[in-house]
């Protein structure tokens, strides 16, 4: 048998050169503008209870693998086969060594256990009085948002004020999704016939983003969401918008004025129509899709996959199903003036 | 060690097929837990439809159980008849047990045929589903149970059911024995102890 | 070393037969473990190929490589395909193969029931595959209709409503044929191993793959008729109408999630033991010392088989269980911690004051332990629940499950194909190309999977088929789509080493200078194994003086060697038939008359099975 090469232990996977990529890309991390779905930056109180205790976690997971690996290597090391050598002692164990080494990890699980059940409890309270309320509800493939107190109903955009606890109560209107903004808070699924919450409170001004993270069908990948916190009087006044009746048309402009009609109007031979599946305050009351009475204030559409800009909206009517496969909005042959009008219209309804 | 001792050294004593049976065993009582649990799960649960107070006829299948614990004891006799030679007694037994076996079934059948026509069918509700299913996955052990008995009879026919045969009716037994069992488990927690049913639509 | 050859054949006992025939009607535990080992790992290739498409889409941000109901279609085949299809027989192989060798016996007590399970494996692989070409049967708009809703199959999506085609159907109904092949097999090995160990080989003589084997055993006959129900009551639903998972009529579709996952934890155990068997035969081997701590080690893999029963919500933190639930299976699960974590530092201390060789099944037990650890300290990161709501359904939790999975359960399984290859086919594998197939996989699973810790955590879903380009997870998925690439070089390479294993000198009875049974006999062993039945004296027989009475190499007398039978493919076939008219349901006649047939023919198979000469 030739002899056998110092072996190293791989470079790539070495514990120094592992810490310091995992030290880098925990900063790098950081940069939350780089990472925006980036689980590292809360920005409330269950995010920010969340990442302390991973973190205590992680690093006695540091510590073990430090010492395990280190262990190894040094073991294959020192103990590799060199030339001239007899046969090793043959031991077969040795009781207090294996006592020790089963409590020592029995006891860091401990230690991690008491921060972790701390937390569970922590997170699971009912939620504080004068909590804002919000039923969130899943559909495929897109949230439903609603303020009960307020009168408010919108879709992909969820506004909460700064400060305040936030209660959401999430079900699902078909299959099992699951609400993630990882910047808030940890993931809770949306299940129908069932009623789930979470709780957080926000600590910073900002457009936070997160996606469906249960599995969900075809455009599971594009159920995405937004978290807007604003400051209390931002907030105020767009609930106050949202819960008003949408502003009424410009008679003057007439593409807008198109638009209406178009969106009254359109039935294509399948007999999929706007009105049947949307609600715009005043015009229509259709439950299958997205509430559009205050479309026009939202930045994004379709499941939050597109900006709402006229780009946007244009490449959303054109081919639904081609943005989202699977998408229960049907492709219906519109002309070019149709898109324009619609899209005036939509832009009306803030 | 010589070939033919080596051929059948065991390292307990016991046959082979008894210990594998056994190991079956244990994975049925799995399978009828999980339809039990489901069943205990979606108790008053059914949002519309038939419930168990309503459509149960506990007299009645106390007779179908007493007629399932009878064959249990020819099943006994019939091994005990296999075990000593006697031709004539271990055909009556297997006969009766298989008997026995295929009345229960057929109180089954018309207990089914009754809840349908009283608008509790698979598909009708909770209960109906739950029921139906685990009550049926009984049954079908049943039946197939009172084939293998039937086969059995047949080689008693035969003449090729000697008491070197034992084994084979005696696993047959087990297995008749454990079917037994999750009927009275199944007797016990479906029609005997009924949970009040709760408010229809409320978790 | 000597390399006298063994005859294959005495006047005593004729050699065993050759052609395709013997192989389909073959009883023989040798050859139906090369069987599951060849179809298991051109499953596994399957499932790679699987793998790198969805690296490929995945490789950069809104790519159109593949469809998204395509894409659908591939994660959820290359986690079935990885788990029941590639990792589960190539285990079996192992099984089939080693154990009656290791403890002494001739064969498994049921070789005929051990073929069944074989052919029953093959048909349900073949039968669920068959989807990726059935479509146009089903009057599909497509050619695939494979199964697309993970290989978890939460309800209710895997409803009529929300899947309509026949894409689940093929997964429900294979799942459950290739469930009977895994409890058949369960029930022989369990029987093997209680009641044909030779004489002197008590319990804790027992090597100790037999031993890890034996436990995930029980743990297969236990796990698995919970899913084989919850299965039936998705079929139920989705054929008949019945109401288990339907909301509306006041179903729960978290009942689905309870019975799989009460399946499904066992089942990553019954994943990782073989294997954790596998490392503890060749690391003392390869350290020329015994394991340390033996009762530790079994012990520890008991325990591990019962505690695994208490975690399995553990996957269902996110669902809201309530703190009482979460902290309870939070608790459970760090337990279960203890025993795995003991495993390794046993194993490490094994190698401790030994004579360490490098040869390529020793890399890979290595590799093994080494990976284990990452993936073992990422589950304890799992274990949390608050910090698993940021974990759970994201890459995180995909580089956790690829950790143990194919740093470990993988690289363990190499670890035997290397080992017992020379046992099994006369020759060793080359050991330059087996290095080399190490160091190229070793790499490749790093750097695909490291990255998906930070990608998780970064905000990554699971299971899209595509992400938004401005979420900073570019570089990390090409750097992890570029690891899968290597991998699967690694793989050429492997087989690359097989084929040109043909040119290697014979191996002789015991290369490696091993201590257990298997490697007392020839290479490969005779129709019959043990020309007589040896007597067992010690845990480790060919290192104690005196361990085990002498096994001539020529058999004193005659042997009677099972004749082969057709009738265990029969009884297959019946149940293949059944599944296909299942999957029929929507044409009631054609799709009634098709079970009734297989279920004849199901039928005609166990009675002449039952009544045919064979004695063993």
């Amino acid at each position: 048998m030739a002899p056998v090469p110092h072996r190293r232990f791989p470079a790539a996977a070495s514990w120094p050169r592992l810490a310091a990529l995992a030290v880098g890309l925990l900063v790098v991390g950081c940069a939350s503008d780089r990472f925006p779905q980036t689980t590292f930056r809360p920005v409330s109180d269950a995010g920010e209870a969340i990442n302390r205790l991973y973190g205590q976690i992680f690093w006695w997971a540091v510590f073990v693998f430090a010492v395990v690996q280190s262990a190894l290597v040094v073991t294959l090391i020192r103990y590799r086969r060199r030339p001239g050598q007899g046969e090793p002692k043959q031991t077969h164990g040795h009781t207090l060594v294996e006592i020790a080494w089963t409590l020592a990890p029995a006891v860091i699980l401990v230690v991690i256990a008491v921060p972790t059940v701390r937390t569970i409890f922590r997170l699971s309270g009912t939620p504080p009085a004068g909590a804002l309320q919000v039923e969130v509800t899943g559909h495929q493939w897109w949230w439903e948002f609603r303020y009960a107190e307020l009168g408010v109903v919108t879709a992909n955009e969820l506004h909460v004020p700064l400060g305040q606890p936030v209660a959401l109560a999430i079900t699902s209107a078909d299959v099992i999704h699951s609400f993630w903004a990882p910047r808030l808070s940890g993931k809770r699924d949306a299940m129908p016939g069932r009623t789930t919450r979470l709780v957080f409170t926000a600590d910073s001004v900002g457009t936070f983003l997160g996606q469906c993270a249960e599995f969900c069908g075809d455009s599971h990948a594009n159920m995405r969401l937004r978290v807007m916190v604003d400051s209390p009087a931002v907030f105020a006044a767009w609930a106050a918008r949202q819960s008003a009746a949408p502003p009424p048309l410009d008679s003057s402009d007439a593409l807008v004025l198109r638009g209406e009609e178009a969106f009254r109007r359109i039935r294509d031979p399948g007999n999929h129509s706007c009105v049947a599946c949307h609600t715009i305050a005043g015009i229509s009351g259709g439950a299958l899709g997205p509430n559009l009475s205050h479309v026009g204030s939202r930045t994004t559409i379709a499941g939050g996959t597109l900006r709402s800009d006229s780009a946007g909206i244009a490449r959303w009517l054109h081919d639904p199903p081609g943005v989202k496969p699977g998408s229960l909005m049907p492709r219906i042959e519109l002309t070019d003036d149709e898109i324009a009008a619609l899209i005036a219209y939509l832009h009306s309804r803030k | 060690m010589s070939h033919a001792a080596a051929a059948h050294y065991t390292s307990t004593g016991l046959d082979s097929r008894k210990i594998a049976f056994w190991a079956f065993i244990g994975s049925e009582c799995l399978l009828f837990g999980s339809l039990i649990a489901t069943y205990l799960v979606y108790e008053g649960k059914s949002v519309s439809g038939p419930t168990t107070h309503q459509i149960l006829n506990i007299p009645l299948t106390s007779v179908s159980t007493f007629d399932l614990l009878m064959s249990s004891l020819m099943m006994v006799l019939a091994l005990a008849a296999v075990q000593r030679g006697d031709r004539v007694w271990a055909r009556v037994w297997l006969a009766a047990t298989a008997t026995l076996g295929a009345v229960f079934l057929s109180f089954q059948a018309f207990e089914f045929t009754h809840f349908v026509r009283e608008g509790l069918g698979f598909t009708t509700n909770l209960f109906g589903s739950s029921f139906f299913t685990l009550t049926g996955f009984h049954g079908g052990h049943v039946f197939v149970g009172v084939v293998w008995l039937t086969t059995l009879l047949v080689r008693s026919l035969q003449g090729k059911l000697g008491p070197d045969k034992a084994l084979n009716v005696e696993i047959a037994g087990l297995y008749w024995h454990f079917v037994d069992v999750v009927w009275i488990v199944i007797f016990t927690v479906v029609y005997l102890i009924q949970t009040t049913p709760l408010p229809q639509g409320v978790r | 070393m000597a390399t006298t050859a063994i005859p294959q054949s005495s006047p005593a006992v004729p050699a065993a037969p050759t052609g395709v025939w013997s192989w389909i009607t073959t009883t023989d535990h040798k050859r139906i473990g090369v069987l599951y080992g060849v179809t298991a790992f051109l499953f596994f290739l399957l499932g790679g190929l699987e793998a790198l498409v969805i690296r490929i889409q995945l490789g950069g941000p809104e790519q159109h490589v593949v469809s998204a109901e395509f894409y659908n279609q591939l994660f959820t085949m290359h986690g079935t395909t990885m788990v029941f299809l590639a990792i589960m027989p190539l285990s079996a192989a192992f099984f089939n193969f080693v154990i009656p060798l290791q403890i002494g016996a001739r064969d498994v007590a049921f070789p005929r029931l051990n073929a069944f399970s074989y052919w029953v494996f093959l048909l349900g692989g073949l039968f669920m595959n068959a989807s990726f070409v059935a479509g146009p049967l089903f009057g599909a708009g497509h050619l695939s209709v494979a199964p697309n809703a993970g290989w978890f199959g939460y309800a209710n999506l895997t409803s009529t409503q929300f899947s309509p085609g026949p894409n689940i159907d093929f997964w429900v109904l294979g799942i459950q044929i290739l469930g009977v092949a895994s409890l058949a097999a369960a029930f022989n090995f369990i029987t093997t191993i209680i009641n044909l160990r030779a004489p002197g080989m008590t319990w804790m003589r027992m090597p100790v793959f037999t031993w890890m084997s034996f436990v995930t055993q029980f743990l297969i006959i236990t796990a698995f008729p919970v899913i084989t129900i919850g299965l039936v009551f998705l079929l139920f639903d989705r054929v008949f109408g019945t109401n288990f998972y339907n909301v509306r009529a006041g179903g729960d579709v978290l009942l689905w999630q309870h019975l799989f996952w009460l399946f499904g934890h066992p089942e990553v155990y019954i994943l990782i033991l073989p294997a954790m068997g596998i490392v503890s035969e060749v690391l003392p081997t390869f350290s020329r010392k015994p394991l340390f701590g033996y009762a530790v080690v079994v012990y520890s893999g008991v325990l591990i088989g019962v505690v695994g029963w208490g975690v399995w919500a553990h996957h269902m933190f996110a669902t809201g269980l309530g703190p009482v639930a979460d902290s309870v299976f939070s608790a459970s699960t760090m337990l279960i911690a203890v025993p795995t974590g003991v495993k390794i530092f046993n194993w490490i201390a094994t190698m401790w004051g030994g004579r360490l060789e490098f040869r390529t099944p020793m890399l890979f037990a290595v590799g093994f332990i080494s990976m284990f650890i990452i993936g073992g300290l990422s589950g304890v990161m799992h274990a949390s629940p608050p910090a698993d709501l940021q974990q759970t359904d994201t890459y995180f939790v995909v580089a956790h499950f690829h950790y143990v999975l194919f740093g470990g359960a993988v690289q363990g399984i190499f670890a035997g194909i290397y080992y017992w290859w020379p046992k099994i086919f006369g020759r060793a594998l080359n050991d330059r190309l087996g290095k080399l197939h190490f160091w190229l996989m070793f790499a490749g699973l790093n750097l695909t999977f490291f990255p998906m810790h930070f990608s998780g955590l970064l905000g990554m879903p699971r299971r899209i088929y595509t992400y938004a380009p401005d979420l900073g997870l570019n570089t990390l998925n090409l750097i992890s789509t570029v690891g899968a690439l290597l991998t699967g070089v690694a793989m050429l390479v492997f087989l690359y080493n097989v084929l040109a294993s043909r040119k290697q000198p014979p191996a002789g009875k015991n290369p490696w200078g091993a201590a257990t049974l298997e490697w007392a006999i020839a290479s490969p062993p005779p129709a019959y194994n043990f020309s007589v039945l040896p007597t067992v004296k010690s845990r480790l027989p060919l290192w104690t003086e005196d361990g085990v009475s002498e096994i001539p190499d020529v058999p004193p007398g005659p042997i009677h060697v099972p004749p082969g039978s057709a009738r265990p493919l029969i009884a297959a076939v019946g149940i293949l038939t059944m599944g296909i008219g299942a999957l029929m349901h929507h044409h009631f006649l054609p799709s009634l008359l098709t079970v009734l047939g297989g279920a004849a023919i199901l039928v005609y198979g166990i009675y002449s099975w039952a009544f045919e000469p064979f004695e063993v």
